[in-house]
């Protein structure tokens, strides 16, 4: 097969694929060709997309690559759509950061940190997939141990855990001043 | 001189303490527990007057605030080695949790930039079904029904008749009748359900009827809005409903007046 037909196919893959596509996969499909070829097949084809500045392009996501649209584009898709952007509210946000990054936690571990009763924001989390329970943790109660999904890291663009943004360090913390009479928004300093 | 306090959706203890920190411009690490605590009690103390449910969090988070308070109050001497932890700064460990805290709420920032699906970037199709504007229908509490069938009960007339027939209506009946007005109608108004209905019994078994074919999930109970009208439409396919009347025996079969 021509290189050009295997970026061909792998295009079509990861076209109908419902979700992040495995070198794994793809390997399956296309027998013969080797993980190595397939890489940098797929890295061929991300460059091409970015370059010719296309409406999809090739990211690495979940441990998969998949096809998605630019940044750019996403007024025009919302207007399309013509959906309600679902927004995360602070509590969920703020809960879901503290399960990323201390994965895997106990409720209780969660509630120590936020300083408030997070049931209510644990089974939204549950309900949207983003979290589930991945053990028991060995002390009395045996409670549940909860940690991220794949949806989690398809949610916020992210290849792998490891690609979390860096938790600051405690001597790096400083609060962000407050606007002016408005809510506290998101503007955290640059540190 | 009047304080006025700035009301926000305070997620927690932690985090309205970190906005007074904020808000008054002083250290983290050495915070003036007299000032932060006054204020913080001053907020409390409006989220009462607005009758919020200040939940309990909040005021174990006073109790510490004034435990620590008090502490710093209390000179310092040599012989103190036997209190908790040796003398050290009352505010240590609310400030350990409190930089741990924002340390989090950084990281939720954080992640909030990032390119989130369905907000910033898309995939094909697979819209998140969420997204979709679905008409918007709040699940009915209890206590909304409740508060519905009050209305409905005042509504009956004053006078008292004492009447000497008996009337027998069944829950059973009025299950069926239910449904077969669904049947033809599609949906209706939690009111209209009571439309002629006289007697407070009637209203009563009525309104059981109505429970009896939730709680088997042949209807569903909705409103489009917090102070909207409440609907009540078929859940289920009412061809087989009879099947759902056969398996569901009403202990309490016979009610009259």
């Amino acid at each position: 097969m021509e290189r050009e037909d295997i970026k061909s196919i792998i295009e079509s893959l990861l076209f109908v694929a419902d979700g992040p596509l495995t070198i794994q996969r793809l390997g399956e499909v296309l027998e013969g060709v080797g993980k190595a070829d397939l890489r940098s097949t797929l890295d061929e084809l991300q460059a091409e997309l970015e370059n010719n500045r296309r409406g999809v392009r090739l990211v690495e996501v979940a441990g998969g690559y998949q096809l998605r649209t630019p940044k750019i584009n996403a007024d025009w898709i919302k207007k399309f759509l013509g959906g309600r952007p679902a927004r995360m509210g602070r509590a969920t946000l703020e809960t879901l950061a503290i399960i990323a990054y201390r994965q895997p936690i106990t409720r209780a571990e969660i509630e120590a940190i936020r300083g408030v009763d997070v049931d209510g924001v644990i089974n939204t989390l549950l309900d949207r997939r983003l979290i589930r329970a991945v053990a028991r943790k060995d002390v009395p109660g045996r409670p549940f141990l909860y940690g991220t999904t794949p949806e989690f890291l398809q949610l916020f663009n992210l290849k792998d855990l490891t690609h979390l943004p860096t938790l600051k360090e405690m001597e790096e913390i400083t609060l962000p001043a407050i606007p002016g009479e408005e809510l506290p928004v998101e503007g955290v300093e640059e540190s | 001189m009047t304080t006025r306090v700035q009301l926000e959706i305070f997620e927690g203890p932690l985090d309205l303490l970190l906005h007074l920190i904020k808000k008054n411009e002083v250290s983290i690490t050495d915070i003036p527990i007299a000032m932060i605590t006054e204020q913080y009690l001053a907020t409390l103390e409006v989220m009462q007057t607005l009758n919020l449910d200040v939940a309990g969090e909040f005021l174990v988070m006073a109790a510490t605030l004034i435990h620590i308070k008090s502490r710093m109050l209390l000179p310092l001497t040599d012989g103190d080695e036997d209190e908790e932890d040796g003398g050290a700064d009352p505010r240590e460990e609310l400030v350990r949790r409190l930089l741990e805290y924002q340390r989090f709420k950084d990281a939720a920032a954080e992640l909030e930039r990032r390119e989130v699906l369905t907000r910033d970037v898309f995939v094909r199709s697979v819209a998140p079904a969420e997204d979709i504007p679905a008409p918007e229908f709040r699940d009915v509490s209890v206590f909304e029904l409740l508060t519905a069938l009050k209305r409905v009960l005042d509504r009956l007339p004053k006078d008292v008749v004492h009447e000497v027939m008996l009337e027998k209506i069944t829950v059973r009946e009025k299950m069926t009748l239910l449904l077969d007005h669904l049947r033809t109608q599609g949906s209706i108004l939690f009111e209209s359900l009571f439309a002629g209905v006289t007697t407070r019994m009637e209203v009563v078994v009525t309104f059981l009827a109505m429970l009896e074919l939730v709680k088997v999930r042949a209807i569903r109970i909705f409103q489009e809005e917090a102070t909207g009208s409440i609907q009540i439409e078929a859940a289920a396919d009412l061809e087989n409903a009879p099947a759902v009347l056969a398996m569901q025996d009403p202990e309490e079969d016979q009610h009259g007046t």
